[in-house]
Parts: C-alpha cells; sequence; structure tokens
C-alpha cells in the first residue's frame, strides 16, 4: 500500500537533485566564453580542465565512495601513456585514441579494485601509493616501451575527428578538453543522482547497514572504483594529445597529491568541488610562480594553512551551492563533515 | 651477507627514530601530521648549521637537535596543532601539507637549495672487523643509540605515570580531565617529544640520507609507509615494521639490484593485503 | 549587466596589453628562461640562473642595439608544466629564444612547440644525446651524452685499471654514460664486471656499495646527478672501499664544484673527467667565478652555471650576427658553427647536429689555497658526442 507513494517520493527526491541549477549553466557558459575571451591563457586553460577531470574521478571514489586514494595517478599515467603509444602506434585521431586509452585505465582500475575494498583508510591511502609508484618505477624501467626516464615524444596529433587542428595558441585544445570535461560531468551527474548514487552514498555513511538493506557494497565499490579510474585515464590521454609528449612524472606521487589537494580545497561530495578546486589552484600557482618562481610554494603553503585556520567551511565554495543540500535534509551539515563522520 | 643485515638494521633503526613521532601524533593523538618531516629537517639543519657555522662538535648538535625541534614541535602545538584536534582529517592533511610547503620554501630562502654536508667525527668514520663482518662505526652508533630510545621510548609509555596518562588522556579525554589530569600539557609533551625525535632522527641522518629543502617531501612516504604497516597502536608494531623495511630494502638492492625502487612498496602492498590493519593492530583499528 | 561590462573591458585590456608588448618587441629582445626553480632539481636551476646573470652583468643588456631582457619561469621540474610555460613564452610573451631545461623529459616535451613556433631553444643542463635530433631548433652549451665519460674510459685503460664496475643512476643520462663509458673502455682492452644501477630516488648507497666493495675491481666508474653525488663520495669512503684498494673515477658531476667543498678530505684524489672546473686557469673564468661569487653569496659556480653563461654568450653572439633580426631560423643559422672561448675553454656549436664540441679535461680533486678544487691534469680536446657520427 505504501511503496508506491515511497517510490514515486523516492524518484521525485532523485529528479530535483539532478535538475541543472542556473549556477551550473552559468559556469559552463562562462568556461565556454573563456575559450574567446582569453585568447593568450588557452594552454593555463586546458591545464585547468584537464586536471579538473582528473579531480572530478578522485571525487566520484572519495566524495561517494568514502575510499582515499593517494595513488590516483596511477590511472591518470596508465591513461596517458595509453595515449601516447596508441598515437604512435596505432591511430592518432584523438577521439578514438582518448577512449581506448580511457577503457584501458578503466580495467587497471577494475584488477586493482580488490585493494580497495579492505582496511582502514591509512591502508587504502597507502596501498594505493604502493599501486602508482610501482607502475611509476616499471614506466621507468621498461624503456623499450615507455622510453624509461626520457619520455615518449615524438608522439603527433592529427585533427580531431579529421577536422579540427590543435594550433599553437592551444583553443583547439581547450575546446576539445572542456568538452570532455562536460561530457564526463554529465555522466557523472546523472550516475551520482541515480538509485546507484543513493546506495554508494549510504555505503559510504555506513557500509554495514547498507549491506542489511541489501545493498552490495562491493559490488558498488568495484563499479564506481572503475568508473574513476575511467575518468583519471580521460584526463592523463587529454595531457598526452594536448601535449603530444608523456614523461615518467605522469605517474610521480606529487601528481596524486596534488589531485587530492585540489580536491579537498573545492569540497568534496558535490562532483564541482574538483572543477573549482582545480581552477583556484592552477591560477593561484600559475600567478604565484610568475611573481615569485622560487619561493611561490611557501605562499600556497600559507594559503592552505590560513584556509584552514579560519575554517575551510566557511569560506568553502561548497556553501554556493548550499541550496542543493539544503533539500536533503542535511542543512548544515558540510562535506567535511561527512568525512569525519566516515573516521 | 651479515654486513647486509647490519646495514639494513641501521637503516631500519634510522627510519623508525624518524618515524615514531608521526606514530605517536597519527596513533595516540589521531592527528594527520604529514609535516613531521619537516621537523626532522630542523633538527638536521640544527645540526649543520651548528657544526658548520660554529664548529660545534657532533655529538653535542644531536641534543640540541633534539631539544629544538621538540621546542619549534610545542610552538606549533600551542599555536596552531592544537585548534586541529578535533577538525576532519582532510582539513589536518591539507594544513600539514601547507606546513610543509612553507618549510621546504622558506628553508629554501634561508639555506639555499643545494645539498648540505657534515664531516663526522673521525671516532664515528670509517669500519672496522669484528669476526668477518664488517662493521662501520657510525651504522653501529646509530643502531646502539635508536635502540636505547626505543628500550627508553617503551618503558615511558608502558610503565611510567605520564604514559599512562597518555593513554588515558587519548582514549578519553574529557574523563581523563575528569580525573584531573592535564590533558593539554601531555599533548604538548607528547608532541614536542615526537617532533625532538624526528630532528633527532633527521641529525643522525644527515651523513646517510642526504639533506635539502626538499626533504620532508622525500622521506614523507618512508614514514608513511612505516607507520602504516606497524600499525599505530603500539611502539613496537612501527619498530619492527622500519626493521624489517630497511632490511628488506639494503637486502633487495644487494642481491636484485636492477629491482631495487621495486622492493620496499612491494613489500608494503604485500604486507597491507595480508593485514590490511598493520601489523598489530588495535581491534577495530582506525 | 556590471560584469559583461567588466568582461568587455578585461578584454579590451588584454588585448592592448597583447599590442603593446608586440610593439615593444621591436626594441627589447625577450629570452625566457625555464627551468626548475623548486623542487629536487633546484639546485640546477639556482646554478644556470646564477651563470645567465653573470653574464648579463659582465656583458652589458643591449646587443645588436636591442635590450635583452630575460624572463625567468619555474617548471618545478615536471614536463607538461615546462611544455605550457614554453609555449606560453612564445606566444603571450613574444620571447624570441628559450632558454634552460633542467632534465631530458623536460627538453624534450617542447621539442614539438620549438617546430612549430620556429623559436630556437639553447639547453643549459640536459644532457642525452637524443634530444637535439627531436627539433632543428635545439642548441646545446651543456655536454652532449657521454662526452666527459669517454676520456674517462680512455684514461682508465691506460693508467692499469684494467677490471672495473660501473655505476649509474638509472635514468637517460645514466644509461647514455653507461653505455658510452662500456664501449670505450672495451675498445680500449678494458673488462667490465658487472653493471649497477641505481634508482634514481635513492636514500641510501650502502647495499650498491657493498655489491661492488664484493666483485673487488680495480675501479668504479661512476655517474650519479650532483646532488646525491656528494652522498655517494661519502658513503664510498665510509664503506672502505678506497681502503680495499678500489679507485674511484667519475664523470665530473659527482664532484660537483658547489659541494666540493663540503664533501671534506673524503674527496681528496678522485679522478674525474669532464668539462668544466672552476679552478680552470683562464682569464675569462677568473672574471666569471669572481662575477657569480660576488652576486650570489660566494657560491662557487658549477658546470651547470657554466652551461648558462654559455647559453647567453651564444644568444649574445647570434643577435650579433643577425644585426638584431629575431627570426628563430636566422638565429638558429647564426649560432650553427660558432666558436668562442668560454670560462670553461674553447667550445663550438656544430653547424651540422647543433650540439657542442669542446675539450674534456682529466682532473685530480686536490686542495688548493685551503678549498677543494678539481685540478685539470689531462686534457681531450675537441671531444664530440660519441653517439651522433
Amino acid at each position: 500500500m505504501s511503496r508506491l507513494p515511497r517510490q514515486a517520493l523516492a524518484s521525485a527526491f532523485l529528479h530535483r537533485k539532478a535538475r541543472w541549477k542556473p549556477l551550473e549553466f552559468a559556469f559552463w557558459i562562462t568556461a565556454l566564453g573563456a575559450a574567446f575571451a582569453f585568447p593568450s591563457q588557452q594552454l593555463l586553460l586546458s591545464e585547468i580542465a584537464i586536471l579538473a577531470l582528473f579531480a572530478l574521478s578522485l571525487d566520484l571514489i572519495v566524495g561517494y565512495a568514502g575510499i582515499l586514494s593517494l595513488g590516483h595517478a596511477a590511472f591518470f599515467g596508465i591513461g596517458a601513456y595509453a595515449a601516447g603509444l596508441i598515437s604512435l602506434h596505432a591511430v592518432a585521431e584523438p577521439v578514438t585514441g582518448l577512449i581506448l586509452s580511457g577503457a584501458i585505465a578503466g580495467l587497471a582500475g577494475l584488477a586493482t579494485s580488490f585493494l580497495v575494498l579492505r582496511g582502514s583508510d591509512l591502508t587504502k591511502l597507502m596501498t594505493t601509493f604502493g599501486v602508482s609508484m610501482l607502475l611509476a618505477e616499471a614506466a621507468n624501467q621498461a624503456a623499450w616501451l615507455t622510453g624509461g626516464a626520457d619520455g615518449l615524444s615524438g608522439i603527433v596529433i592529427d585533427p580531431i575527428v579529421g577536422l579540427f587542428e590543435f594550433d599553437l595558441f592551444g583553443r583547439t585544445g581547450y575546446l576539445y578538453c572542456l568538452g570532455v570535461l562536460f561530457a564526463a560531468m554529465f555522466i557523472a551527474r546523472r550516475i551520482v543522482n541515480s538509485p546507484f548514487g543513493l546506495s554508494l552514498k549510504a555505503i559510504k555513511r555506513n557500509s554495514r547497514r547498507a549491506a542489511m538493506l541489501g545493498i552490495s557494497p562491493n559490488r558498488r565499490i568495484v563499479a564506481i572504483y572503475t568508473l574513476s579510474a575511467l575518468y583519471a585515464g580521460f584526463s592523463g590521454a587529454l595531457l598526452t594529445q594536448t601535449t603530444s609528449f608523456v614523461s615518467p612524472d605522469v605517474l610521480a606521487f606529487h601528481r596524486s597529491a596534488d589531485v587530492l589537494l585540489v580536491l579537498v580545497l573545492g569540497g568534496v561530495g558535490y562532483l564541482y568541488g574538483g572543477v573549482i578546486g582545480a581552477v583556484i589552484f592552477t591560477v593561484l600557482r600559475a600567478w604565484l610562480s610568475v611573481v615569485t618562481p622560487q619561493y611561490w610554494m611557501f605562499w600556497i603553503g600559507l594559503i592552505l594553512v590560513a584556509l584552514v585556520l579560519v575554517g575551510r567551511d566557511r569560506i568553502s565554495p561548497a556553501r554556493l551551492l548550499a541550496g542543493l543540500r539544503a533539500r536533503t535534509g542535511r542543512p548544515a551539515s558540510s562535506p567535511a563533515q561527512h568525512q569525519k563522520e566516515e573516521a | 651477507m651479515l654486513t647486509i643485515l647490519f646495514d639494513g638494521i641501521a637503516y631500519g633503526m634510522l627510519l623508525f627514530v624518524l618515524a615514531c613521532g608521526l606514530a605517536v601524533t597519527l596513533g595516540l593523538m589521531n592527528f594527520v601530521n604529514l609535516a613531521h618531516g619537516a621537523f626532522a629537517m630542523a633538527g638536521g639543519y640544527v645540526t649543520v648549521v651548528l657544526m658548520n657555522r660554529y664548529g660545534i662538535s657532533f655529538y653535542w648538535c644531536l641534543p640540541a637537535a633534539f631539544l629544538l625541534s621538540g621546542a619549534l614541535g610545542a610552538l606549533l602545538e600551542v599555536t596552531l596543532y592544537r585548534r586541529l584536534y578535533s577538525a576532519s582529517h582532510l582539513d589536518q592533511v591539507l594544513f600539514s601539507i601547507g606546513l610543509v610547503f612553507m618549510a621546504v620554501a622558506g628553508v629554501d630562502y634561508v639555506m639555499g637549495g643545494q645539498q648540505q654536508l657534515i664531516s663526522l667525527p673521525s671516532a664515528l668514520s670509517g669500519r672496522f672487523s669484528l669476526m668477518g663482518v664488517d662493521i662501520g662505526r657510525y651504522r653501529l652508533f646509530i643502531i646502539v643509540l635508536c635502540a636505547a630510545l626505543t628500550i627508553a621510548l617503551q618503558t615511558t609509555l608502558a610503565r611510567t605515570r605520564i604514559g599512562s596518562q597518555l593513554r588515558a588522556a587519548v582514549d578519553d579525554g574529557r574523563v581523563a580531565r575528569g580525573l584531573g589530569i592535564n590533558v593539554s600539557l601531555i599533548f604538548i609533551l607528547t608532541f614536542a617529544l615526537g617532533s625532538g625525535l624526528a630532528g633527532l632522527g633527521g641529525a643522525l641522518g644527515v651523513e646517510l640520507l642526504g639533506l635539502d629543502p626538499n626533504f620532508p617531501l622525500k622521506y614523507l612516504i618512508y614514514f608513511m609507509i612505516v607507520v602504516t604497516i606497524g600499525g599505530t597502536s603500539s611502539i613496537t608494531g612501527p619498530f619492527l615494521a622500519a626493521l624489517l623495511l630497511g632490511i628488506a630494502d639494503v637486502a633487495g638492492k644487494y642481491y636484485l639490484p636492477s629491482l631495487g625502487a621495486f622492493i620496499i612498496y612491494a613489500v608494503m602492498i604485500a604486507f597491507l593485503i595480508l593485514r590490511p590493519n598493520g601489523l598489530f593492530s588495535r581491534e577495530g583499528g582506525r | 549587466m556590471a560584469s559583461v561590462l567588466r568582461r568587455l573591458f578585461m578584454t579590451g585590456a588584454a588585448l592592448c596589453s597583447l599590442l603593446f608588448s608586440h610593439a615593444q618587441a621591436a626594441e627589447t629582445v625577450k629570452i625566457g628562461l625555464v627551468l626548475p626553480m623548486t623542487g629536487p632539481f633546484a639546485s640546477t636551476g639556482r646554478q644556470v640562473e646564477a651563470g645567465v646573470k653573470a653574464y648579463m652583468a659582465l656583458n652589458g643588456d643591449t646587443v645588436a642595439g636591442k635590450k635583452v631582457e630575460v624572463v625567468l619561469r619555474d617548471d618545478a621540474g615536471t614536463a607538461d608544466q615546462t611544455r605550457r610555460i614554453a609555449q606560453e613564452l612564445v606566444v603571450k610573451d613574444g620571447a624570441s629564444m628559450l632558454m634552460g631545461f633542467g632534465l631530458t623529459p623536460l627538453a624534450l616535451s617542447v621539442a614539438p612547440v620549438l617546430s612549430q613556433a620556429k623559436v630556437p631553444a639553447i639547453i643549459t643542463s640536459a644532457t642525452t644525446s637524443i634530444i637535439t635530433q627531436k627539433s632543428d631548433y635545439f642548441v646545446r652549451t651543456s655536454m652532449a651524452g657521454p662526452q666527459s665519460a669517454v676520456p674517462v674510459a680512455t684514461w682508465a685503460a691506460k693508467n692499469g685499471l684494467k677490471r672495473v664496475v660501473t655505476l649509474v643512476s638509472d635514468y637517460g643520462p645514466g644509461i647514455d654514460i653507461e653505455k658510452g663509458f662500456t664501449d670505450q673502455f672495451k675498445k680500449d682492452g678494458g673488462e667490465i664486471l658487472e653493471a649497477v644501477r641505481v634508482p634514481l630516488q635513492n636514500p641510501d648507497f650502502a647495499p650498491f656499495l657493498q655489491r661492488v666493495r664484493d666483485t673487488k675491481p680495480d675501479a668504479v666508474f661512476v655517474f650519479v646527478p650532483s646532488g646525491v653525488g656528494s652522498i655517494f663520495m661519502k658513503q664510498f669512503v665510509e664503506r672502505g672501499l678506497r681502503d680495499a684498494g678500489i679507485k674511484l673515477i667519475a664523470t665530473g658531476d659527482v664532484t660537483d664544484d658547489d659541494l666540493l667543498n663540503g664533501m671534506g678530505d673524503a674527496a681528496l684524489g678522485v679522478i674525474t673527467g669532464h668539462f668544466y672546473s672552476a679552478n680552470h686557469d683562464s682569464p675569462e673564468n677568473k672574471a666569471f667565478v669572481a662575477e657569480v661569487r660576488k652576486a650570489n653569496k660566494n657560491m662557487r659556480p658549477n658546470f651547470m652555471s657554466v652551461g648558462g653563461y654559455d647559453a647567453m654568450a651564444l644568444a649574445y653572439a647570434a643577435l650579433k650576427k643577425t644585426n638584431g633580426d629575431t627570426d628563430g631560423t636566422k638565429l638558429v643559422d647564426a649560432m650553427k658553427g660558432m666558436t668562442w672561448v668560454s670560462p670553461r675553454g674553447p667550445i663550438t656549436i656544430d653547424a651540422k647536429t647543433r650540439d657542442i664540441v669542446q675539450d674534456i679535461y682529466m682532473r685530480e680533486v686536490k686542495k688548493v689555497d685551503g678549498e677543494l678544487y678539481n685540478v685539470e691534469f689531462a686534457t681531450f680536446p675537441k671531444v664530440r658526442d660519441p653517439n651522433t657520427p
């Protein structure tokens, strides 16, 4: 008797969450406009888009499945190397290469997902880290395939679907990255606002209780981890295709650490956090490293410390989308606090 | 063969002294302090400056490094860290990595980016042969010193009043406070001790690990490995983990030099698969 | 509405500044200097920058009627950053030459930019042989591949060191040098007992050194990057390899001038082959060393620094030859075949490979006026990169 209305309620709830907000429209239009408003900043913009996609992929597992990863660069790197190798040895058309590289990274995610099913936060952090370091070392050793420490060079990328050539100013590159980011965001929104996405959040809050409700945690975690790896692979492939070069630092530790930083900076668990974090972090770093090429790290550090001490929640971009959360019935809680409940 | 074992033990002991402070803050105080390496670096630079600029003997530099890094730790605890004990782990990560960035750039500004070098006193350099085993004097010194420290630390934590007060303060701060334990003082002392030990490790490590402004970032990961494998519930866990890693790393590099860089990570992953909560874990560890 | 207006204004301002900077470019020549100023290779960046500044301090900032402006950027040793910065320098700042590039992958990553934008890039530090073949706009003033290792092999074979273990860092330049040394050494009748490769990120050399010791060679040939080189030196002595009668021969990276003094007496007597020593006896070098020391808190210049100095020298000479024309192809053509006397000695840019041809010196670490120096005792003139015919 009561089942039907409850179902209707639930689907109405999901629909409401899935609706595009005006702020989101504004964001994407601005991003598109930037391609024409800042003709000399296209490279920085591409870098932001790539980092944003990478952070988005991390948000899928950190924000929705509660898996802290310090080795996400593993999939980024696999995607980057795959894209490089594909364009060197198979097809130089970028979209095909992108899809194939993403798929390879996704498979790698599937294969290693069993590592993140057990253990505490710290354990997961370190196993993912270990995997990425092993891969980095393997890329360095397997010089016959990856070019070793010198990296893969001589990569030639054909025009996108045979029509749009990558120019020196990088506008094509930026629009391409932005397009991929948008598509990825579009799909990610649909996934997290589906029953599957809700069940993930349930697992994140309390996996034992979720299991009792008939949600199988492991299979869902494997699924989202694979998706996240796929996304990370896309972002790596985008880097290769826009710079036509791959070096072992695509797998380096600092990349995993940076992306985690970016995500935390922007806010965990609402998809746009990574994007906003990527904008703030990249612009800040680019600006500071021009002003003070040697000591920019100091100022970034100072900003991070100040940010935490002042209270990340108070000035977090997450507040901008607070309206979205208010409707979920958990008004005051911030992503950070969710994280803590977990710990 | 035995020389390799000996070197591995020395390396492991050094790792332990460097990392045990992290085990204390992470395990006992539940604070993810990624800036731990910065205290080690502070100790290292104290030693370098005292020795090279003021000509003070290496033996005096060690306690100085311990005390100064400890004091620095206490200062930061009172001014900054204290506010974040109840913050989320992600906040703590953001905060402490910010501190690391500041330390790296600050030291670069003050001391320059080059590798820092010291000359050990002659009594500690060179090596001698004992029953066919070649023993480096400095490594022996490290082993003896670190072993003594470990025993002292373990006894303090397990046997003394302050040790049990600390454990009580950590397990339930409110109740401990109710029992008249000065929890915040205990935390300052513990934090200072952890930082001081890191500083001492940094001072001892200048000769073996090198010292440049990137030290905290470069070795952060080794500390994390030690703490993760060892578990954070006791001192014994990280101690054994550090020894194991030291020996595995050194032996691996000796016998399989081409796989040298893989070994430390492979060992870690293998361990975490077998024992996801560390060597010795408290039930339902954090 | 207001924000739209502001956007319009910003765009206008950006366009104006773009036009303005191009108008300015008529009088000033911008040179983009891309170096790792932070991260593990920061000391490389520091030294190269010191060399570049020293040249400008000694030779003024105008050449062929144009003012030279150096724009320094940090790439933190990350290839995609290098690539973006290089591209921005060319597209946005209107740099007519690029300079720097601390490591091989960093240099390789900009190759497509150079070929597309037709802008010359002078490499001040990266050494792997293949780099200059990847773009026609690469010119090098540091060192080409195993240039410094080959003379060491010849010298060792002549001086009775017949059984040698090689120990190199496991990355591009290390493998290049290992191969260069091994080939020459075998040709001269030597025997390589074992080739040990050490991971680049390596805290402790002990196990590798123990392995070398247990092999009991006449000598061990070493190449590791300069920072860890000093740690290596100390552990070499501490492990008693010297007492066991094993000689240490190396490329000059191990006895980096910048760090040599801090290594103490452990370094005495080490034989190395390299292209530059701060002790090189020439008026050019004396002026260079004095200037670097004056401007950088008494820092001693090393081989990286001289790479930066000569890159500037080459840029000035090329501009003089083109009469201030900043067309990239003309500049590269002007650089080809250029010969001059650098603080390190006479050097030439090969007209065909755009790579450096220079004298390699055999040196021994000795005490000079209370400081440790690499004292040159033999010269191999006009050494070319053995990997490119």
